[in-house]
């Protein structure tokens, strides 16, 4: 069973990175880009093949370690 | 003054903080491997050096904070231990959960490395007794995460409870952006946990002890700790 987890940095936390990118595109001439903010995807592949034990599992990945939730948000899904 | 340092893959500043312990301690410390499950034997302090543990993916410190040895580590800070966190140890004792807030990229994206400034808060701490409160110590930094952050209710805690050990100033102690190398909340340098015995600084005080480093600004950090160890004793 395949997964993913999204994690993105909370609101009103200074993204850097994602500002250096945002400025680039602008210097490239793409145009109607407002703001960018960067963030991580993790495609995990699962042992087992139930879906609600996979949200548990995935869940305590993100807590654990995929995720700082000082700064950052995190989305689980199971892809099937 | 018996000093443990961590040793997780990717660190490469353990040396230096050997070297520095040993100079003014007088004694040899020694090193823990991550996936070592206890300290040594009467351990007064735990040093978590810089380096680049797990080549700083995911996120900086994030992997090191999981080691096995970090359970000893925690469990060492909270019966009372001394433990000092610098540049990548600060990133991994944030990750850990043993200080708040997390190191995040520097506000200008680049790599700093050289001396910088800083203004020593308050002297009455173990991490600060070797020197006088509004002394400006002159130290390396070498990090591209050292951008401290937390939410605005933890800042209001670090400064209402006088945490903040180390801040980013002038020459002359003048705090303010220009002096602020990272963009840190607050210049926070250096802070300490709520209980005072874990500190996490960016700075390389290790790097400043000797003549032959063109300064010795920093021993003031270790021989304060040797001398509070000394006095509890």
């Amino acid at each position: 069973m395949k997964a993913r987890v999204t994690v993105t940095l909370k609101t009103g936390i200074l993204d850097p990175q994602g500002k250096a990118i945002e400025d680039a595109l602008k210097s490239l001439g793409v145009d109607g880009i407002a703001s960018v903010r960067q963030g991580k995807v993790f495609d995990i592949e699962l042992a087992g093949a139930d879906k609600a034990k996979a949200e548990a599992v995935l869940k305590a990945a993100a807590d654990k370690l995929l995720a700082n939730t000082v700064i950052e948000n995190y989305r689980v899904e199971v892809l099937g | 003054m018996k000093s443990a340092i961590l040793v997780f893959p990717g660190i490469n500043r353990e040396r230096d903080m050997a070297r520095a312990l040993r100079l003014v301690s007088g004694r040899q410390p020694a090193m823990v491997w991550h996936a070592e499950t206890s300290l040594p034997e009467g351990t007064d302090l735990v040093v978590v050096p810089g380096g680049f543990s797990y080549g700083d993916y995911l996120r900086c410190g994030a992997i090191a904070a999981r080691a096995p040895v970090m359970d000893a580590v925690r469990a060492f800070a909270s019966r009372g231990g001394l433990v000092l966190g610098v540049c990548n140890g600060f990133q991994i004792l944030c990750e850990s959960g043993l200080l708040p807030g997390i190191l995040m990229r520097n506000a200008r994206l680049k790599f700093i490395c050289h001396d910088v400034h800083l203004r020593v808060e308050r002297s009455d701490t173990p991490f600060t007794r070797g020197y006088n409160a509004g002394q400006v110590i002159r130290v390396p930094v070498a990090h591209g995460e050292g951008n401290y952050a937390a939410d605005e209710e933890t800042v209001r805690r670090l400064e209402g409870e006088g945490r903040v050990l180390y801040r980013y100033c002038s020459p002359s102690g003048e705090i303010g952006d220009t002096h602020n190398i990272n963009g840190a909340a607050q210049s926070i340098a250096g802070i300490i946990n709520e209980r005072g015995n874990v500190l996490g600084m960016m700075p390389h005080p290790e790097n400043h002890v000797e003549d032959v480093m063109g300064c010795t600004d920093g021993r003031g950090l270790f021989a304060g700790l040797v001398a509070h160890l000394e006095r509890a004793a």
